[in-house]
């Protein structure tokens, strides 16, 4: 997004942007924020309004080699410093390298200071002019610019400078991120002290919600002068070593399809009632009651790709890697030797040690890092405990939309509540993301626990309808087959029917193609 | 006898300085009797001496002598206020009490 600049300060057809570097942001700003304009980052206390406009002047001395000025009302440079150097950002050794300036304007409680007339801020500003000149800065940092209210009384005053200094920094061509606090996190204001009336051109806002007791954090472009950028709220996370990731989520969905490459599952049987395989690109829902086979076919599924010759990433936030690793043996599937091998790599964790956010950045890591062909996730209804509905289905799209960009098949398998027929939570969230649904599912027939095994929907192919026998043994999963003469299964209500209604059903429904 | 430091910190040549230069001189002559000693410091001149002393608007008028330390920020043309501000009113009244 850069062009050679003509002499353009004030009526620009075309807004150059500035690539931030946030990871993600860029994304969705379509570039970056507009170059050489000011924008209002707006957000409550503890949004990350600081560490937003801190990371904005790291990565532009990381990435790009521009140096930055921090002008800071709030916290002190030494504060800021410390609390920076947790993500890497080791400001004290760019101001050094004369990349990084502070200009502190942090309230000092041993200045006691009366009003006496009318006063403005050219001081501040000339302050400024003479940090940007001194780096020669590209990027500058207002933060956070409501602290300088409650020390000036006359608002109007204080916005009436405000704006002053902000047309300088534009003329100093110069891209700056000014942050803002505001109260509530939806609606108007925008900021407090009415901020936005002096920076309204370009506005950034920064939440975080409480949620059904769990916390959201998103990021929510309001809007670019005269150009583009996403629409919408953005889930984003504050990562310990890289600072703020925003997730793209959603924004590169249904980009590519590998056309109509097929993989195996594991199982024969499967493939076949799936049409002769899995799409290498689709996502797989395994739904089913506990004990029904799940994690069994998450083993057929590692196991098949190895002989493939294809790597598969487990993630397991169920069982521990023992556990996982006993059972497969148990099935003839034999983890640890295909981790030597480096066809499978297992990830085992808590749900509950970290945000769905976190969890959402670290598979992308692992992803990218291990470089598979297929990844599992056992169980996706785990981590939904963690998350809130929305949350859920954000998380559950973006690692879809990941996996298929890198054109990688995925299985997740989701618990159901209750042992026989109904559906889990997580399915009526997730469903119509994924690509192919697996239902299994337990059937009492003649006082007996029997397994059904049933594909519900496969996007893009044909598929087999009948709900089939599922066996057990030592040497994994056999699907049998189908239950000819009992009805409700899926209902959890299996009623056996006699021979005179099957053959009425039959002329009903004639066998449609091979099975 | 008292020894005033005053400095002033201004931002250029402006209307708004005059105003504030006369009115402490004025001030200076009328109620400090004593020896001062009032530098006058331009910060678009001197932008590091802002920096160091953290001075954000202009005029800001710094007592740094005697203590305690005063900052008064306008063109202080109010007098009374001006003299609240630099801690001077009260001092006055206390050394007419003696």
């Amino acid at each position: 997004m850069s062009t050679p600049e003509q002499a353009r300060p004030e009526h620009a057809r075309y807004v150059e942007k500035v690539a931030t570097g946030i990871p993600g942001f860029d994304f969705i700003a379509d570039g970056g924020l507009p170059k050489g304009r000011t924008a209002l980052v707006a957000g409550s206390a503890g949004s990350g309004k600081t560490i937003f406009a801190s990371q904005f002047l790291a990565e532009g001395i990381r990435r790009h080699e521009e140096s930055g000025v921090f002008i800071t009302f709030e916290e002190q440079p030494l504060d800021i410093r410390r609390n920076m150097m947790s993500f890497g950002w080791d400001i004290a050794r760019w101001e050094v390298d004369g990349v990084w300036i502070f200009v502190d304007a942090s309230p000092e409680p041993s200045h006691e200071m009366m009003i006496v007339g009318d006063y403005d801020f050219g001081a501040l500003l000339a302050r400024i002019e003479h940090a940007v000149r001194a780096v020669n800065a590209k990027r500058v940092v207002l933060d956070s610019i409501g602290a300088v209210f409650s020390v000036f009384e006359s608002s109007s005053r204080v916005r009436h400078e405000l704006f002053r200094i902000a047309s300088a920094l534009r003329e100093m061509g110069v891209t700056t991120v000014l942050t803002a606090e505001r109260r509530e996190e939806h609606g108007a204001p925008i900021a407090l002290y009415g901020v936005e009336e002096f920076v309204a051109d370009n506005v950034v806002i920064l939440r975080n919600v409480l949620e059904d007791e769990k916390r959201r954090r998103t990021i929510e472009i309001l809007k670019f002068r005269g150009t583009t950028h996403k629409k919408g709220e953005y889930p984003f996370t504050v990562m310990p070593s890289d600072g703020i990731i925003v997730i793209p989520l959603s924004a590169i969905e249904l980009k590519q399809r590998s056309g109509d490459m097929r993989v195996t599952s594991g199982n024969v049987d499967l493939d076949r009632m799936c049409g002769g395989g899995l799409f290498r690109d689709s996502i797989i829902l395994v739904s089913g009651a506990t004990g029904t086979g799940k994690t069994l076919m998450v083993t057929h599924f590692v196991h098949g790709g190895a002989a493939a010759g294809e790597r598969c990433l487990l993630f397991a936030f169920e069982e521990s890697r023992e556990q996982l690793g006993r059972n497969a043996i148990g099935w003839g599937t034999d983890f640890d030797a295909l981790e030597e091998e480096g066809k499978l790599k297992v990830v085992c964790e808590y749900p509950e040690s970290a945000s769905l956010e976190d969890h959402l950045v670290r598979i992308k890591g692992y992803i990218e890092e291990f470089r598979p062909q297929r990844i599992a996730i056992d169980s996706v209804s785990a981590l939904e405990r963690i998350s809130t509905v929305r949350g859920f289905r954000e998380f559950v799209l973006a690692v879809t939309a990941f996996s298929k960009h890198k054109e990688i098949t995925g299985l997740f398998t989701a618990t159901t509540p209750s042992l026989t027929g109904g559906t889990s939570v997580t399915e009526a969230h997730i469903s119509s993301i994924t690509d192919t649904i697996v239902l299994l599912r337990y059937v009492e027939l003649f006082g007996e626990m029997r397994r059904g095994l049933t594909v519900l929907k496969m996007r893009g192919s044909t598929h087999e309808k009948d709900i089939r026998e599922l066996v057990i043994d030592n040497k994994g999963m056999h699907i049998g087959s189908p239950f000819r003469n009992v009805a409700g299964i899926l209902a959890g209500n299996p009623v056996q029917i006699g021979a005179a209604e099957m053959e009425r059903l039959d002329r009903l429904f004639p066998a449609d193609g091979g099975l | 006898m008292k020894q005033f430091v005053l400095k002033l910190y201004i931002a250029g040549r402006t209307p708004r300085t005059e105003q504030a230069i006369s009115s402490l001189r004025e001030i200076c002559e009328k109620d400090l009797a004593s020896v001062y000693d009032l530098a006058v410091i331009d910060v678009l001149e001197r932008p590091q001496l802002a920096e160091n002393e953290k001075i954000l608007a202009t005029p800001t008028l710094v007592k740094e002598l005697p203590p305690p330390l005063r900052r008064v920020v306008g063109d202080l043309s109010n007098r009374e206020r001006v003299l609240v501000g630099l801690d001077l009113a009260v001092r006055e009244t206390n050394e007419e009490r003696k």
